[in-house]
């Protein structure tokens, strides 16, 4: 079905997108050397966590935003600016407050100068076909979240784009929601009532990426690059518990838990210390019932990824940063699609609270370069304080503004717990000081 | 009733319905007044000796009419800087660094000293015709007006959300469309609110300025504020009372027929989740939604207003590049730019030391700077004293959910009444009891502006949460402990935006307030609103000069030094 010598409808190639820094400068690369294409007839998936620059790539295929290197084609035409070929459904939904339903669809058509007649119909073929109607007159927060997509969805649509573009579409959605639309759209799709030739999703869920997609594009992040290509053959309409289903997913769950390759960061290197390793923020009570969770039984020490995001409604956002944490403290680590806990993991499922303080601390001394450089520094220092601005500015030299924060708060929070060091938030410096 | 149903339903589609009438009846009345008015303002000047304003009682509805026109009048050329403005910060850099550090200068500077320049100057304009006048009256309420709705505005446009921006990006809006679909909606509820802030300001300045003598020129426009000023030249009690319940009338009309309606009609611009609780409603708009004829009329003056936001003008959106190519050349303009801007001020600077410089000596300096300090530690006391009295009240009414939706309502009336018609007998009582002037002419400095204080902390008290408030009675907290650790950071943020709009608004009232006239006697306090006031009335323009720019500075570096910090710091810590 698929010619290989038409050229493609989209062709991404080799794109390199940076953080602009506020002095204007160059900052940390966001992508780096991204190339894709997409054909007609296919729905793509853009797999990754938060941070990994997957909706970068997304505004950067719209024409919202300009690499700073590489160039992106859409049906045989350089992308310059925003492109009437594409059409984007927000997270956010992304609507027009003030305007009804049916104004809301229609604002793309009459800025284009589409006349006002012409304009009506379509729009309310749009809204028929997504099943809005009834709901013209409404105004967005008299919606639901569903209905509300829906209304993003018919505004897409109703501008006849070749290639829909969708920003993590059903993930602000409760769970029934969510999947309703996606059966929905997909039914549509494939009975071609879309009018589009393609769609590119960006999800950081990966059974929706399987459910959906005839090909998953997973990204790495910290910079963003594309780590696996995978194509999903499994006939429609899919089947959550089909075996071949789970398969798929458990192989991608492996390819995104695996560790990265230790990049060679040749000045940290030199001064001893490892600043390139960017900590998420997790919350110590989360990484205390994590291991606690994979302790007990069922899962007894050892826990199947995917079972334990199902049963603890847990989205990869909010999994996959607890994991790593407890990869870099040595609690546990990740064995293909499982999460198993180490020795020192299983003796802290046991422990009272101070033992577990006393253990974090020590953990992040031994493990977290960060830590243990704070601490030096507050031995250093006659006054033992430090400004956090220091710290801060080190750790900007290897990640972007947004990363050596979210490290920074994270790094407080477990110094916190694990008694390292205090920290004063009005006077943003690190100290020994408690409160006697 | 149930006739007028009958009668409504006879023929649905074409007759007009009941409340048809009674909005042509409104409207016609409206447009009628304008007529009235309009003429007046056309009209030569009258001669000096026989102004145009007499103490009929008859006439003040009249006057009140010539009043609120000059209001709407200013409020239209406020939208029209607002608009251009902060646009214009908001969308270039090196426009923004210049305008925003402008625009709030301008917002501290004493607006009222000002008046007799702009008077001199709109004259000369139109010599012989009450048109200049008017101009210089409508200029000195715009100019209360406009910078804190153009702030706003600017905010606003800073903050549009980023997903609605690449909508409109995404379908190509041009500039204008983008301006009008987007950018104007959004920054709606924002600019309502302070437009409803400077309309109440506004008051206060309309009044003061129909009835000014600059000099050898003295100026009286119709309006209740002449009246008012004639009032007091006479001494008539009675003419006072009847002025106050004018004002009050007005007040109470334009609140409900104008911007209880536009405030509920403008609830929908809010971006929001969920559909707020509370939803604002006005009589007057249901009135009008519930029409049919008015409703037809006016449906094609939208349409045409919407099919003219949505004229393709200006260019359609490119790529928002980031390119780091030529930080070099960029940096090369900015320096440029500042050179110019820099140039320009310092021969501004030069310009008014050399005028201010021709009469007076750093003699006179050294004394505006003391006379400024005695103004500064009067609103520091008044503001003081207010707060120690208004807060502790304002708290137990904003707890009482029953009492408070009463009070707030007339604690923001009371925020719009112009207290200055009040000042002449004030003043006689002063003279009949022989009291300190230095003192009590103190107290109408923070007369008029006490109750942004109060119905700020009222809607803080009444928005603190339920939960810590059973929290605090569950643990015991009572007393000063109370106050100290539950309540004040609770209504912190709340109060200082009331306390910063009172402050500023004491600093202008200082200049009325500190030099009043009664009959033919006149009550000075020392300050340096009196140095103003007296230098106005005898068209002293170095000293009005030095006295506007040293209150000025006193102004801003009290702001910048105690209000902005204490906000920023009541922000980080005690936002809920």
């Amino acid at each position: 079905m698929l010619d290989i010598a038409t050229p493609p409808l989209l062709d991404v190639s080799h794109v390199n997108q940076s953080f602009a820094k506020s002095s204007g400068e160059q900052g940390a690369p966001i992508l780096q050397d991204v190339s894709l294409s997409l054909r007609s007839g296919e729905i793509v998936a853009l797999l990754g966590r938060s941070g990994c620059g997957k909706s970068t790539l997304l505004r950067l295929i719209s024409g919202l935003t300009r690499p700073t290197a590489g160039k992106v084609t859409l049906d045989g035409k350089l992308v310059q600016g925003p492109a009437k070929e594409t059409a984007m459904v927000f997270q956010s939904f992304a609507l027009f407050p003030w305007l009804s339903v049916l104004d809301n669809v229609e604002i793309g058509l009459r800025a284009i100068g589409v006349s006002a007649d012409q304009t009506r119909q379509r729009a309310l073929k749009a809204i028929d076909t997504i099943g809005l109607d009834g709901f013209e007159n409404a105004y967005p927060k008299e919606l639901s979240g569903g209905m509300r997509q829906r209304v993003g969805f018919a505004r897409a649509l109703v501008v006849q784009p070749k290639l829909l573009l969708m920003d993590e579409p059903f993930s602000a959605l409760d769970v029934l929601t969510a999947e309703t639309l996606r059966t929905d759209l997909l039914d549509l799709w494939h009975e071609k009532r879309l009018g589009i030739q393609s769609i590119l999703m960006v999800t950081h869920n990966i059974e929706e990426a399987v459910l959906m997609c005839d090909r998953i594009l997973v990204l790495a992040s910290n910079p963003g690059r594309i780590a696996a290509e995978i194509a999903n053959p499994l006939p429609h309409p899919r089947d959550r518990l089909d075996p071949e289903f789970r398969n798929l997913v458990e192989k991608i769950y492996a390819l995104m838990t695996q560790r990265p390759e230790p990049k060679p960061l040749q000045s940290a290197a030199a001064s001893g210390l490892n600043f390139g390793m960017a900590l998420p923020r997790v919350s110590t009570n989360s990484i205390a019932g994590m291991i606690e969770e994979i302790h007990a039984s069922p899962y007894n020490g050892q826990a199947d990824l995917p079972h334990l995001a199902d049963s603890l409604q847990l989205e990869i956002d909010d999994l996959f940063p607890i994991g790593e944490m407890l990869q870099v403290l040595k609690l546990a680590e990740f064995a293909d699609a499982d999460i198993k806990l180490a020795p020192l993991g299983v003796k802290f499922a046991e422990m009272d609270v101070d033992q577990r303080k006393k253990t974090m601390g020590e953990q992040l001394l031994a493990n977290v370069p960060l830590a243990a450089h704070i601490k030096r520094v507050l031995d250093e220092r006659p006054s033992h304080r430090a400004p956090a601005v220091r710290f801060r500015e080190e750790l900007e030299d290897f990640m972007s503004e947004d990363y050596a924060e979210r490290t920074l708060r994270s790094i407080i929070t477990l110094g916190r717990y694990g008694e390292l060091f205090s920290y004063d938030e009005d006077a943003q410096t690190f100290s020994y000081e408690n409160p006697a | 009733m149930s006739r007028i149903n009958a009668f409504a339903a006879f023929g649905r589609r074409a007759l007009p319905n009941q409340w048809d009438l009674v909005a042509f009846a409104g409207v016609i009345a409206i447009l009628a007044a304008v007529a009235r008015a309009y003429h007046g303002i056309a009209a030569p000047l009258p001669p000096v000796d026989q102004s145009g304003v007499s103490l009929d009682y008859w006439e003040l509805p009249y006057y009140a009419l010539r009043t609120t026109l000059r209001m709407f009048a200013a409020l239209f050329f406020s939208l029209i800087f607002t608009f251009t403005y902060a646009t214009l910060a908001a969308k270039s850099r090196r426009w923004e660094m210049v305008l925003i550090p402008l625009l709030d200068i301008l917002q501290s500077v004493p607006i009222l000293g000002f008046l007799s320049f702009t008077v001199t100057f709109f004259l000369g304009l139109f010599p012989g015709n009450v048109l200049g006048a008017e101009c210089a009256a409508v200029f000195a309420i715009f100019t209360s007006q406009a910078w804190n709705m153009a702030f706003s505005f600017y905010q606003s446009l800073r903050t549009v959300p980023k997903d609605l921006n690449e909508v409109a990006r995404g379908f190509r809006f041009t500039g204008w469309q983008k301006f009008w679909q987007l950018e104007a909606p959004y920054a709606m509820p924002g600019l309502i609110w302070n437009t409803m802030m400077s309309m109440s300001g506004g008051w206060f300045f309309v009044v003061a300025s129909e009835a000014i003598t600059v000099g050898d020129t003295t100026i009286t426009l119709p309006g209740v504020g002449s009246f008012i000023a004639k009032a007091n030249d006479a001494g008539d009690w009675a003419a006072v009372g009847m002025a106050v319940l004018t004002m009050a009338v007005v007040i109470l009309a334009y609140d409900q027929l104008l911007f209880r309606p536009v405030v509920a009609w403008a609830a929908k611009f809010r971006v929001e989740l969920s559909a707020s609780q509370d939803v604002e409603s006005s009589w007057v708009l249901n009135l009008l939604t519930r029409t049919r004829w008015v409703r037809g009329l006016a449906h094609p003056a939208f349409e045409a207003l919407r099919a003219l936001s949505l004229l393709p003008i200006g260019g359609r959106p490119s790529s928002r590049s980031r390119t780091f190519a030529s930080p070099r050349a960029s940096r090369v303009l900015d320096i440029v730019w500042f050179g110019v801007v820099g140039a320009v001020a310092v021969y501004a600077i030069y310009s008014v030391v050399a005028y201010v410089g021709t009469e007076l000596g750093w003699s006179d300096v050294g004394r505006v700077a003391v006379l400024s300090s005695y103004t500064l530690a009067r609103v520091v006391v008044l503001m003081a004293l207010a707060s120690l009295v208004w807060v502790p009240i304002s708290v137990w009414i904003g707890l009482n959910p029953r009492w408070a939706e009463r009070v707030q309502p007339v604690a923001q009336f009371l925020a719009a009444f112009p207290v200055n018609l009040l000042f002449g007998a004030a003043v006689s009582l002063v003279l009949t009891f022989h009291l300190n002037p230095d003192i009590w002419l103190s107290v109408l400095i923070v007369f008029g502006t006490q109750w942004y204080i109060v119905f700020n902390t009222i809607g803080g008290a009444a928005a603190f949460p339920n939960d810590l408030r059973e929290a605090a009675k569950n643990f015991h907290i009572r007393g000063w402990g109370w106050w100290r650790d539950v309540i004040i950071p609770g209504v912190a943020p709340y109060y200082l935006t009331g306390a910063i709009t009172a402050s500023g608004g004491s600093w202008n009232a200082s200049i009325v307030a500190e030099w009043v006239k009664w009959k033919d006697q006149t009550v000075a306090a020392h300050g340096v609103g009196a140095y103003i006031a007296q230098a106005t009335d005898k068209g002293d323009f170095p000293r009005i000069v030095l006295g506007v720019a040293m209150m000025s500075l006193f102004v801003t570096l009290f702001n910048r030094l105690f209000w902005r910090r204490l906000y920023a710091y009541a922000e980080r810590r005690f936002t809920l």
